[in-house]
């Protein structure tokens, strides 16, 4: 079936099974591979991105529910002034080692940061731990979401 | 082996380079685009990084640009512990240049340029930090030669600084990128005497330093073996007997290959000799789905019915470990391991004696990034990407399994999303490798969670049975454990070894570790600091009680213990995870700075709070740590903070990846012993996904809080060694919260699970 999908501000025309997940219909269809498989069931977060600016688990979003509302990924999540200082955060911080769960990491933050712009630990702690960081660089994103929320932060490292 | 031994390094191969052809060199140069490029390594001629018209090769591991830009090859695969940021740094800081010059390329898969290229046991630094500096160093010296011919002066009056060749009586000064040309041109020096910088003047070595590979994972580049893309590919899935070894009786393939998007559906016999064990003993039979989109195969394959020949391991569980550990801990142990003194008598004349039984888990890697493998078999030729520590095993299983040569069997790595010690293994590999050939396309093979947690080779679990002796004034002075593990014919299974040497074995005269086995059919292997990450948890928790039992802090009590070794050590101790090499002076030194760091004995903590602290060698690291925890109202514990200490030598080469190491690591094993444990049952695994084998997420990582101990030794690995003490010092902490021992873990023990799908 064909869907016509808005992501990253480009109009994407595919044509896929209606109960194909968002998350393979980016990667394997779209070629955008920065939202990640890890788990196939929403209990990970590498796959998060947004839709209308809300975080959702692609993996578990069905193509034929996405509609006309806009999709972000962490490729264009850059575009959006509160992605582009996360990522910077990141940077600065040097959180990732492996980083294959650093893109879900970072999408989660901007929807915290887009409702919470000075979030306390409970308020980190409750966005963020549906995302989940097998090299456990946990110490190093809190310290970057502060960082780019404009908390002075004891710089790592 | 061969790269940083006498091969690299024999004058008869210097020979050779430097009776290499100039007409060898300029063939190729045509063939560049007028780089030049000579090499200091096995193969004479070989231009190891891309081909880039422009810049000259120094050797296999640097490309010099006219504009400066240097490109150095990250020899080992990057698994998330920042190898591919450090080995370079070291490269960097002996050619003296810049960092901010760098670029950074993975190697290709070639042992004769490169050496052995894997990731795993720590080794990467101790085994290249010298070479690695002798490459950098070579480099320098070239440009330098190159730059005292362009002169006309004596080397001698050149020096170098970031990226330039200075003449200071004459004033003149030539940037590497107007020498490299000239350079490459030159024979390679013997790296045994290239002349190496005084540490002291270290720029790179020792200052924190980015992941080269940052601003990629930041905005969502493909890196990953998953995100490879091939022209032309197709995507596969493969269903494996959830019983290892198993294989396939009948499967419902028409009705498969019937499904939208599918074609292909076939039934992989396999190559697992009956009764053979471990992901490398071949390749597991199964059902391959190969389909248009890799969603498109899945989909299939939840119409897919197999029938199976489970063997004779289905009968195995969890339980029935248990149970027959029970009662293999009543009685003698079947083997010894090591004997020290008299053990009985030292018992009988004992003011107290202890005993206690700990066990611990099977665990899964459970790596984010799910095992994968893209492979292109064409004209006789396999191509394969892939993330993996061990690319050199996987090659060596197609070449066996499929009769393909070594030599027509092409290795890309790719970045890996976390490894752990999984990725050492070469399933992956020859699945793709064989799908790829029977489908006759590019395929690219990649496993569910599910496949990847029901897959895996585990950490194998153990079963300790401890008994102490203490003598009237407080004093260890016998200690017997009973070990009852995994394996047959009196040989450990993979990692479920327990070598005479651990820690406290030679710090007390009397003393007896033997082991008992059980057969297992499930796949075992190195998961994080193998062996050392079970072994320190009972170890060190059991050395607590002892402290305890004798009314001394834990603290003054392994200071003393550690003070003097009072055994010798056997001509030969060797199979352990600890090595022979242990300095007690290097621990004594590393667990008197974690104590002062967290305050031990400084500072009370409210009631219900408690201080807990452990230590340990391994991977050639001394790392100790102290843990705060709090039993909560509901029983749970709560992980407030952990210091650590650690001393991996006298240079952190990159402390900013050197932190975070650490944190990922004790964080690891929190996430560990809260609530993460791999279920048997009817011979294969039960768990398959995060709900049921939990791993740390953030609100339950706590702030860890790192020192490292600088010595005079050479540098070591990080990877690995700052686990093993974790366990143990939460279950101390949570001990001196509640009076409550932790002696199985997981703390959390999941609901009773005996169901496998």
């Amino acid at each position: 079936m064909a869907y016509t999908l808005n992501i990253n501000g480009a109009s994407h025309t595919v044509d896929v099974d209606e109960a194909t997940p968002l998350l393979w219909v980016l990667r394997d269809t779209l070629d955008l591979k920065g939202a990640k498989y890890g788990c196939g069931a929403g209990l990970c977060g590498a796959c998060t991105v947004h839709i209308d600016g809300t975080a959702v688990r692609s993996c578990v979003t069905p193509v034929s529910g996405v509609g006309t509302r806009a999709v972000t990924t962490i490729e264009g999540i850059a575009e959006n002034p509160l992605g582009k200082k996360l990522q910077d955060a990141w940077l600065a911080i040097d959180v990732a080692q492996c980083g294959y769960c650093q893109p879900g990491q970072i999408m989660s933050a901007t929807a915290l940061l887009a409702k919470t712009p000075k979030p306390t630990d409970a308020d980190i702690d409750a966005q963020m731990s549906g995302n989940i960081c097998r090299c456990a660089t946990y110490n190093r994103i809190r310290t970057a979401i502060k960082l780019a929320a404009g908390d002075a932060v004891k710089k790592e490292g | 082996m061969g790269f940083h031994n006498s091969k690299l390094q024999n004058s008869k191969h210097g020979a050779t380079r430097s009776t290499v052809s100039r007409r060898s060199f300029l063939k190729v140069s045509a063939a560049t685009g007028g780089g030049l490029m000579l090499s200091f390594n096995l193969a004479p001629l070989a231009n190891a990084l891309a081909n880039i018209p422009g810049e000259s090769a120094i050797g296999a591991f640097i490309r010099i640009g006219a504009d400066g830009i240097v490109t150095i090859a990250a020899k080992n695969p990057e698994i998330g512990q920042g190898i591919k940021t450090s080995l370079p740094m070291i490269i960097a800081e002996e050619l003296d240049v810049d960092w901010k010059d760098v670029r950074v390329e993975t190697a290709p898969m070639d042992a004769q340029k490169f050496g052995v290229q894997s990731a795993g046991g720590s080794t990467s630094i101790p085994r290249n930090w010298d070479n690695m500096r002798r490459v950098g160093a070579a480099g320098r010296q070239m440009l330098v030669t190159a730059a005292a011919k362009t002169w006309r002066v004596p080397e001698s009056e050149l020096t170098t600084a970031s990226g330039v060749v200075m003449h200071a009586a004459s004033g003149r000064a030539l940037k590497y990128g107007e020498l490299a040309a000239k350079a490459a041109m030159l024979p390679a020096p013997d790296l045994k005497l290239v002349t190496l910088k005084d540490p002291k003047t270290f720029k790179i070595v020792g200052k924190p330093t980015k992941d080269v590979d940052g601003p990629a994972v930041v905005h969502g580049k493909p890196l990953y073996g998953i995100d490879v893309t091939v022209p032309g590919m197709l995507y596969a899935t493969y269903e494996k007997c959830p019983v290892f070894g198993g294989t396939v009786v009948r499967a419902n393939l028409d009705e498969v290959k019937a499904m939208p998007g599918v074609r292909h559906a076939f039934v992989v016999p396999g190559t697992i000799k009956n009764g053979e064990v471990g992901l490398n003993a071949g390749l597991s039979g199964g059902v391959a789905i190969v389909a248009d989109t890799w969603w498109q195969a899945n989909v299939a394959r939840r119409k897919l019915r197999v029938e199976w020949n489970e063997g004779p391991m289905a009968t195995q569980s969890s339980k029935g470990f248990a149970a027959r550990a029970a009662e293999l801990a009543k009685q003698k142990p079947e083997m010894s391991i090591r004997s020290d003194g008299d053990v009985d008598a030292a018992f009988k004349g004992a003011a107290k004696v202890l005993e206690a039984s700990y066990s611990y888990p099977f665990l899964a890697h459970a790596t984010m990034e799910p095992q994968n493998c893209t492979a292109h078999f064409s004209g006789g030729k396999m191509e394969i990407w892939v993330p993996t520590q061990n690319g050199a095993n996987g090659r060596g299983m197609i070449a066996r399994t499929m009769g393909i040569p070594e030599k027509d069997i092409t290795v890309h790595m790719t970045r890996a999303g976390g490894g752990f010690g999984r990725r050492g293994s070469p399933d992956p590999m020859i699945e793709a490798a064989w799908i790829s050939k029977e489908a006759g396309a590019p395929v690219k093979l990649v496993w569910t969670r599910e496949d990847d947690m029901r897959h895996d080779c585990y950490r194998p679990g153990g079963y300790h049975n401890f008994k102490a002796g203490i003598d009237a004034a407080g004093k260890l002075i016998a200690l017997t454990d009973h070990f009852v593990s995994f394996g047959a014919d009196g040989k450990f299974a993979a990692s479920s070894n327990m070598g005479g040497n651990v820690f406290p074995a030679e710090f007390i005269p009397n003393l007896a570790f033997g082991a008992s086995l059980m057969p297992l059919g499930t796949p075992t292997g190195p998961l994080r600091a193998p062996g050392s990450n079970g072994l320190a948890f009972v170890f060190q928790s059991f050395l607590d009680e002892i402290a305890h039992a004798s009314g001394r802090d834990p603290l003054e009590f392994h200071l003393d213990l550690l003070s003097e070794k009072r055994v010798p050590a056997p001509a030969a101790a060797t199979g352990a995870p600890q090595g022979p090499t242990f300095n007690p002076a290097r621990m004594r030194t590393t667990l008197a700075l974690v104590a002062e760091k967290a305050g031990w004995g400084k500072r009370t903590v409210p009631k219900g709070t408690g201080l807990g602290l452990a230590y340990y060698y391994s991977h050639q690291g001394y790392v100790a740590h102290v843990a705060e925890v709090t039993a909560t109202s509901s029983g749970q514990m709560k992980v407030n903070k952990i210091w650590v200490a650690a001393d991996v030598g006298g240079h952190i080469v990159n402390p900013s990846g050197a932190e975070n190491q650490v944190q990922g690591a004790v964080l690891d094993g929190l996430g560990q012993i809260l609530g993460q444990e791999i279920t048997v049952a009817r011979g294969g695994t039960v768990e398959g996904n995060f709900d049921t084998f939990p791993l740390l997420r953030m609100h339950q990582a706590p702030p860890v809080e790192v020192h490292f101990q600088r010595s005079e030794n050479s540098p070591t690995g990080l990877g690995e060694p700052a686990l093993p003490p974790t366990l143990p010092a939460i279950a101390n902490a949570y001990f001196a919260a509640t009076g409550q021992r932790v002696r199985d873990v997981p703390f959390n023990k999941p609901r009773d699970r005996d169901v496998r799908v």
